[in-house]
């Protein structure tokens, strides 16, 4: 810490905090990540901290746990001045961060994973007692995971509590939660909820990091939005509206209602693609599907509920067992990328780091890369026509980079995927495959992004939004709800999200809820999310019939 | 926090107008062993009068031929994301095969088999080349074995092989069209040269400008992905694979011409240096990064300073030592002059 943060501040510290962070400033070159940030949270709180890409949250982070020193600020946990620079140990017993990506062992077991780094003895490890001290560990926080399995076995969600387990061990009190849901299902989230609602009636506080302001909403007290690395405002959750919320993080009178607009009733025309009986043993059952140009039809599923082996299956990532897919009235053959691209489906991978980008290679070469064919003659590709077309991608979706020839790399979550989206359009399309196409961009990337989705099908194609976020599926002209691989129930326009969750948690059947005994975390998830759009829900009909078709951003 | 190293606020809010300073220093990152190569030369100068010599010069750019045309292949190998460690006896082999095939069975030290006319001795040896390229292709591709061990297991069996065919003594007496190209002079400069610089020139064009070309940084860079945007990643591997065999088989005919015999342990060991010269030429051994001219001045850099130890009267005893220490004081030069991580 720097010499201002070890002056006392003369106050005495409220003992209920359990972590105040003031005027923290951090530096990366000319690039100011945190200017006189601050943020307070309370014992057994759970607070939110949200804001854009870049906002500084994943700054702060490191500040509290001691990954990154402050350039000017103090950090208290506690009353006491934060453990001295560098010193981990004393860090992780004050604070410990669950990040995004998973910080396990895949190959050693939960109980190495555990003590990892600090397995006990001082010779040879006992290995029975070693799995009965995991073994108790892990019931004190009510995790049920066999100690000796290896943590590869595990799902995400087993995984994530192991990682909370593990740093609950070291003593810390302030447990830092980066987008933990991100690559949870919705029993997950609420498996996940009820366990940190149980550990903070054991007075631990937690700091919640998401974009999913559904999620704060429900699980938080009090929420601190960032913007432009400086604090915004901290305020209780319940006395903060969703549009104020967006407000703050934005900066701009965000148009919320325009967000949740309702498509307009579009008169739709000639089927574009068409499955009949295409099926995948294992993943889905025989599906008939017609989509209509000018048509946006959502998939709605909850992970491996088959949504997403539909979506691969017709851009040909995977091959069906049965049936067939028609484009415009032609055969594709299935299994096979090329044919698909070739028969004018496009397609925006669920996962961009994994299947959408190349990271080290420039703007100009991802977003072309389905492309390659069209930019010069004999099979070459011209540099000049290659960067002239990512140039018309860049300005045509509002992609900040320093110019085409930048690395993918360096661009923010949301411009990456635009990136992604950029390239399925490049070959315009007829049919826009998008597998949860706003996955980890924040709230106004994300509205651009569903805009530019939106628009391809208004321009004559049609688009097949592959997702279970809700925020995703609104822009749908109608959603298809799947579950165990079938389509269980269709929704025009209009649905509530009660209705649809429902759906895609298999409804009626109490078997999808295994932790709904407590009084059911379903329950006032959609309660808090019907609340918060109640009132412009029943607007959208007469929003809608506007014809807002050729003003679609 | 791995997610913020990209700067955040100022990105976004800078304008997009100024790409040329970025597109210099890449083109300059290439360049980055060329001051290297030039100090060589002084010191070269300095240690010795023989050096600047067109005879020198000479030997050593027709030396860098044949180890330039291994990590021609091996570049292309490595930029999309596979290795094969094999090359250094494919340059061994194939032509073992084909004079083993063509050479008459009495008369000459070595009995061939004198199945086929002399003039096919060129293409068969190019053949076996892309047969050995296929079948490394086969194992990692189709069989979904680990390409290191794969190829390293390969490198073992075909050098194996080489000294069961050829009862590990030296062929000479080669057949007139195989000893051609590694001996002719075209334009008082070995054709071995012209043909090698041409070589890196197709290569690079088609990196650089052909639509398969770059899907290799592609595929390189992330397989996953260049599958989903519809590159047929095994076919163009495999074609890769076949070629860097037929590069190496041709990187034997001309060192076979060059020197007027195939030896026993042709290639043996040169692998070592086809990755640093690669590696140092600024080629990711992950994939998707590096360019041909890059590792073309790798192998330049290696052969000067050979050539310089050896005119600068280096014990015999020490090169070995010396080698291998150059070679890591390359790596780390180019590491820190190119700026970026090799990995």
């Amino acid at each position: 810490m720097p010499p201002a943060a070890t002056a006392p501040t003369g106050v005495p510290p409220a003992a209920a905090e359990a972590v105040r962070a003031e005027g923290i400033v951090r530096r990366y070159g000319p690039t100011l990540a945190l200017d006189g940030a601050r943020l307070t949270v309370r014992a057994g709180e759970a607070h939110a901290l949200v804001g854009r890409n870049g906002a500084g949250k994943s700054t702060l982070v490191s500040v509290l746990t001691g990954m990154q020193r402050p350039d000017a600020g103090e950090v208290t946990f506690g009353g006491a001045p934060a453990p001295r620079w560098g010193d981990t140990a004393a860090w992780q017993r004050t604070a410990a961060c669950v990040h995004q990506k998973s910080m396990t062992v895949p190959d050693l077991t939960v109980a190495e994973n555990l003590y990892l780094g600090r397995l006990p003895g001082r010779r040879a490890i006992r290995w029975r007692a070693l799995r009965e001290r995991a073994r108790a560990l892990l019931a004190e926080y009510g995790v049920d995971v066999d100690p000796a399995a290896r943590i590869r076995e595990l799902g995400v969600e087993q995984r994530q509590f192991v990682e909370i387990a593990r740093a609950l061990s070291f003593g810390a009190r302030l447990i830092i939660l980066d987008e933990p849901t991100a690559r949870l299902d919705a029993g997950g989230i609420d498996r996940l909820f009820g366990k940190l609602r149980a550990l903070r009636a054991q007075g631990v506080a937690f700091l919640f990091i998401s974009h999913h302001l559904q999620e704060v909403y429900e699980l938080c007290d009090t929420v601190t939005v960032f913007r432009d690395a400086r604090h915004v405002l901290t305020a209780p959750v319940a006395d903060l509206a969703e549009d104020a919320l967006v407000e703050a993080m934005t900066g701009e009178r965000q148009a919320a209602v325009a967000r949740r607009r309702a498509p307009a009733a579009r008169a739709t025309g000639e089927p574009v693609l068409r499955t009949e009986r295409l099926a995948l043993a294992g993943h889905f059952a025989p599906l008939d599907l017609t989509v209509r140009a000018g048509e946006v039809v959502g998939l709605a599923g909850a992970t491996g509920s088959g949504n997403t082996a539909i979506g691969e299956t017709l851009v040909g990532l995977r091959a069906p067992d049965n049936g067939r897919i028609t484009v415009r009235g032609r055969v594709v053959r299935g299994g096979s990328v090329p044919h698909a691209l070739g028969a004018g489906i496009g397609y925006v991978p669920e996962d961009r780091h994994r299947e959408g980008l190349i990271a080290g290679r420039s703007v100009a070469e991802n977003a072309t890369l389905t492309v390659t064919d069209q930019l010069g003659p004999f099979g070459t590709v011209l540099p000049a026509r290659t960067r002239e077309f990512a140039r018309r991608m860049i300005t045509a979706l509002d992609i900040k980079a320093t110019g085409p020839g930048q690395p993918v790399s360096g661009l923010s979550g949301g411009n990456q995927q635009k990136v992604v989206i950029a390239r399925a359009l490049a070959r315009e399309p007829a049919v826009l495959v998008a597998v949860r196409p706003t996955n980890g961009v924040d709230v106004k990337s994300k509205d651009a992004l569903l805009g530019v989705v939106r628009a391809a099908a208004d321009g004559g194609s049609c688009a097949l939004i592959v997702s279970d976020e809700l925020d995703d599926l609104r822009i749908c002209d109608r959603v298809l709800a799947v579950f165990h691989g079938r389509v269980t129930a269709a929704f025009p326009a209009g649905w509530g999200d009660h209705e649809l969750v429902a759906a895609m948690e298999g409804a009626r059947g109490s078997e999808e809820t295994p932790h709904g005994s407590e009084e059911t975390p379903h329950g006032t998830r959609q309660a808090a999310g019907t609340a918060g759009t109640a009132g412009t829900e029943g607007t959208e009909g007469t929003e809608g019939t506007e014809g807002t078709e050729g003003t679609t951003p | 926090m791995i997610e913020t190293a990209s700067p955040p606020a100022t990105v976004a809010s800078r304008p997009p107008a100024s790409p040329a300073p970025r597109a210099a220093l890449a083109r300059w990152r290439d360049l980055s062993l060329v001051p290297v190569i030039f100090v060589l030369g002084v010191i070269g100068f300095i240690v010795s009068p023989a050096f600047l010599t067109q005879d020198n010069l000479i030997g050593v750019i027709q030396q860098s031929t044949e180890l330039g045309l291994l990590v021609l292949g091996e570049a292309l190998i490595l930029i999309s994301g596979r290795m094969d460690l094999s090359l250094e006896s494919t340059i061994g082999l194939a032509p073992v095969v084909a004079l083993w095939l063509v050479m008459p069975a009495h008369g000459a030290r070595f009995a061939g088999l004198g199945l086929l006319p002399a003039w096919t001795a060129v293409p068969l040896c190019l053949a076996v080349g892309a047969a050995i390229g296929a079948t490394n292709g086969f194992l990692i591709l189709k069989l979904r074995v680990n390409g290191f061990i794969a190829t390293l297991g390969m490198l073992t069996m075909l050098r194996g092989l080489q000294v069961g065919i050829s009862e590990g003594q030296s062929i000479g007496d080669v057949p007139a069209s195989f000893a051609y190209l590694g001996k002719a002079a075209w334009l008082g400069v070995p054709a071995a040269v012209w043909i090698c610089l041409a070589l890196f020139a197709a290569g690079g064009g088609v990196l650089g400008y052909l639509r398969h070309g770059r899907a290799l940084y592609a595929i390189g860079g992330n397989p996953e992905a260049a599958r989903a945007a519809g590159i047929r990643v095994d076919r163009l591997t495999w074609i890769v694979l076949a070629a860097g065999g037929v590069l190496a088989a041709f990187a034997g005919i001309l060192y076979t011409g060059h020197y007027g015999a195939v030896s026993a342990s042709q290639g043996n060991g040169w692998i070592f240096q086809v990755f640093a010269a690669a590696v140092i030429g600024g080629i990711s051994l992950k994939g998707g990064r590096g360019t041909l001219f890059g590792a073309l001045t790798g192998v330049l850099t290696l052969q000067l300073v050979i050539n310089v130890m050896t005119l600068g009267g280096v014990p015999p005893l020490w090169t070995q030592f010396l080698n291998g220490m150059i070679i890591i004081i390359a790596l780390v030069i180019s590491r820190f002059t190119s700026g970026e991580k090799q990995d």
